[in-house]
């Protein structure tokens, strides 16, 4: 009757598994260039009234938070994936950027639909800056951007309130949603950020929703995913991450890599899970995650650390309740890859007992 | 501590054999006392004892184990026996003490978990340190501050020389001389722990046996808060043939860790490279407090199972106060507090960052808090509440 258990063996040490302490050392010709990064996302701190906050959420950005900052050694910053708020507002962009900062390091912020459309991104860029933005490091060159627009009909003329832009925004298999996007100000943008580069510098592009098209009713999508794609294809490593999905999903298109971070609020099921979802490209790299046991509110939520060591991204899940996992970029076939499960034979059983 | 067939049951199955049966009844009915004491035998709410098929259960085992598990002499002061923590009349615990006494009055960091229902836990201690039953036996023995021997020889040359021992360990292993090894030992100390079972108490008799009487109204409404609004039953198991109330899982439920949280990064640092280096996990977690409360992730070195301590039985909990890994909450009402305060000791203290999910304010009522414990109180097993002769009767004949 036992459900899961995470570590097999009682009494073992999970070896090789340990505290992401260590970091491997290779690829970059210098040591001192490796090092790694934090990647915390999708916290939907909600606001109920007055001080009231939904505890789960909060215990969720809490705890990552408190786990970030027991790496050793520290990564070099922390990024914080979007949808910090719920439902936009002032009271929880506040709380959450409170319990944010407890991290110890610099933290580079990416824009969440829930973050934005209530005021477009307004108080957001007060507390963490602008809505997108590139950086470079220890020879990486770093993208964030806002990757939730839309057209501006949907945003300016649709909607009688913010607070109802907001909320349409919010929902899935929402008719009145609308598909995020880049947008060709942001792209031009882009291109001209990126024309200074060698065409060998490592390039990671942080975004909110995926930039490649997935399931567009919950929004897995993005609209000119392709152009931006276009933009990026003649790097030799180039990854994408991106938060959203709240689940597991990596993939390689080209010679882009991409891979999601996990969310710390709580985990969504594949759209390939969902039968009205209609046509669905889950990305067929991707290793699903094991269902999550609604028994335990933190399972399959989490946070990841990301060592860049070999300028592609090797991707730790610290996913509580459940079994961690590791994606990395196999540099043999060229793609990221489950350091576990990937092959069909290595799949861990599906949860079937609650 | 076993049921036994009623009489005029026993005597209703030898009727209907003919004078001819008579031997074939008498076998059977030899059978019928045998599988209790082999543990063959379920008690009313739980389920077969998993028996490992290297250690098979036998009778002449068991009672070398009991004897074993009340020797004295497996001490470096010769007073302290694996009983005196885990005492029969106590439902095997050393209730009411906080933390246990070992050697010279030392003391660990831990409260004594009980041995009943150990049998079907898939990990031992309150950080499962150890996998079976077999390998959790060696470890006390060797701790400084619970029987303090410098090794397991004292141990093995007792059981090879005492001719009692002897003789049973030629009777139940086949072994005599060197042949008896610790490995035999604490098989056979495993086997008697497999036989400290607790069922048939008034919760099994009323939930698994139909019969209504067995439960005052105040515990059936505080079963409905167990595995309603107190959410106990999320990891105090109840299925519906059996009830372990564990779920044989670590959380941190915000006991121990409360009072360390600043300290932990340093702590949990510190430990780690202790363990690198090759420190005694066994040692290190029970003889500093504060090493002790960073719980399973001592054993792991996972972040998600900081602060992380077994799910316990709650089995004869009426009987093993106080309560919790280190002892720190005196009575049950005290536990039901710190669950509805949602992991805390004192409603509106700051709970700790790597609180387990599910641990959360329940909002009870203090009618619903009066239930509960009423209902936890019907967790008693009959032959523990009222020890009788074989249950109570601990130490030497």
């Amino acid at each position: 009757m036992q459900r899961r258990r995470f570590l097999q063996g009682t009494g073992l040490l999970a070896a090789g598994q340990i505290l992401p302490i260590s970091l491997v050392e290779l690829a970059f010709a210098e040591a001192g260039q490796n090092f790694a990064f934090a990647y915390i996302s999708d916290s939907h701190i909600q606001h109920i009234k007055g001080s009231q906050f939904v505890r789960n959420w909060d215990r969720g950005l809490i705890r990552a938070v408190a786990e970030t900052n027991l790496l050793s050694p520290k990564p070099d910053f922390i990024v914080f994936g979007g949808d910090l708020a719920q439902l936009g507002s002032k009271e929880e962009l506040d709380h959450g950027a409170e319990m944010l900062s407890a991290l110890k390091g610099k933290v580079h912020h990416v824009m969440g639909e829930h973050d934005y459309y209530l005021d477009l991104g307004e108080y957001w860029s007060r507390l963490f800056g602008p809505h997108y933005y590139s950086f470079d490091h220890k020879g990486v060159h770093f993208v964030v951007l806002n990757s939730i627009l839309t057209d501006d009909d949907w945003i300016y003329r649709r909607w009688p309130t913010p607070q109802q832009r907001m909320a349409e925004m919010a929902g899935l298999d929402n008719p009145n949603g609308s598909p995020f996007m880049v947008g060709e100000k942001q792209r031009q943008w882009l291109k001209d950020d990126l024309a200074k580069l060698d065409r060998t510098t490592p390039l990671v592009v942080f975004s909110h929703s995926p930039l490649q098209k997935i399931y567009k009713g919950w929004n897995f999508w993005t609209e000119d995913a392709e152009e931006v794609q276009n933009l990026l294809k003649d790097f030799r490593k180039v990854t994408v991450l991106y938060g959203h999905v709240h689940q597991i999903q990596y993939n390689r298109i080209g010679a882009i890599s991409f891979n999601s971070v996990m969310a710390t609020a709580w985990p969504w099921p594949y759209p390939t899970a969902y039968a009205q979802a209609g046509e669905v490209h889950l990305p067929k790299l991707t290793v699903p995650m094991n269902r999550a046991d609604p028994f335990f509110e933190r399972d399959a939520t989490g946070w990841q650390f990301i060592d860049m060591a070999s300028g592609n991204v090797d991707l730790h899940y610290t996913l509580y309740e459940n079994r961690s996992r590791v994606v990395r970029f196999n540099p043999q076939t060229g793609q990221p890859e489950d350091s576990v499960y990937q092959t069909e034979s290595a799949r861990m059983a599906p949860q079937n007992h609650y | 501590m076993y049921t036994l067939f009623p009489p005029d049951l026993r005597a209703r199955i030898a009727a209907r054999f003919h004078r001819r049966h008579l031997i074939s009844a008498l076998i059977i009915l030899l059978l019928l006392f045998l599988w209790p004491a082999l543990g063959l035998v379920d008690p009313l709410g739980l389920p077969p004892v998993p028996i490992p098929p290297d250690n098979p259960q036998t009778e002449a085992k068991i009672a070398l184990g009991k004897k074993l598990f009340e020797d004295v002499r497996f001490s470096s002061t010769g007073k302290v026996s694996c009983a005196t923590c885990h005492d029969p009349a106590k439902s095997f615990t050393d209730s009411p003490l906080k933390v246990s006494e070992g050697i010279d009055k030392l003391t660990g960091t831990r409260n004594a978990p009980t041995v009943v229902n150990a049998a079907y836990l898939t990990s031992q201690f309150w950080d499962g340190r150890s996998p079976s039953l077999e390998d959790q036996a060696l470890h006390p023995f060797l701790n400084p501050v619970e029987m303090g021997l410098p090794n397991h020889d004292p141990i093995v040359k007792i059981a090879r020389t005492d001719p009692e021992y002897a003789k049973a360990f030629k009777e139940v292993f086949g072994k005599s001389g060197d042949q008896v090894t610790m490995k035999e030992v604490t098989q056979a100390i495993a086997g008697f722990e497999r036989t400290v079972l607790a069922g048939d108490s008034p919760f099994d008799r009323w939930y698994f046996g139909g019969e209504k009487s067995a439960l005052e109204p105040a515990q059936v409404r505080g079963f409905q808060v167990f595995v309603g609004q107190g959410r106990c039953v999320s990891c105090h198991v109840v299925e519906q043939t059996q009830a372990l109330f564990t779920d044989n899982r670590f959380h941190n439920i915000g006991v121990g860790i409360n009072a360390i949280q600043s300290q932990v990064p340093a702590l949990a640092g510190a430990f780690l490279e202790a363990k690198a280096k090759g420190a005694n996990v066994d040692i290190a977690v029970l003889t500093d407090k504060k090493t002790s409360e960073l719980g399973r992730f001592a054993v792991t070195s996972q972040f998600d199972d900081l602060g992380g301590f077994k799910t316990p039985t709650l089995r004869n909990i009426a009987l093993t106060a106080p309560y919790m890994h280190d002892g720190s909450l005196a009575s049950l009402r005290d536990v039901v507090n710190h669950y509805d305060n949602g992991g805390a000791a004192k409603a509106g203290n700051k709970v700790n960052d790597f609180l387990s999910g599910g641990i959360r304010p329940l909002g009870l009522s203090d009618a619903q808090k009066d239930d509960l414990v009423a209902f936890l109180l019907s967790l008693t097993s009959p032959q523990y509440a009222a020890p009788t002769q074989p249950a109570a009767a601990p130490k030497k004949k």
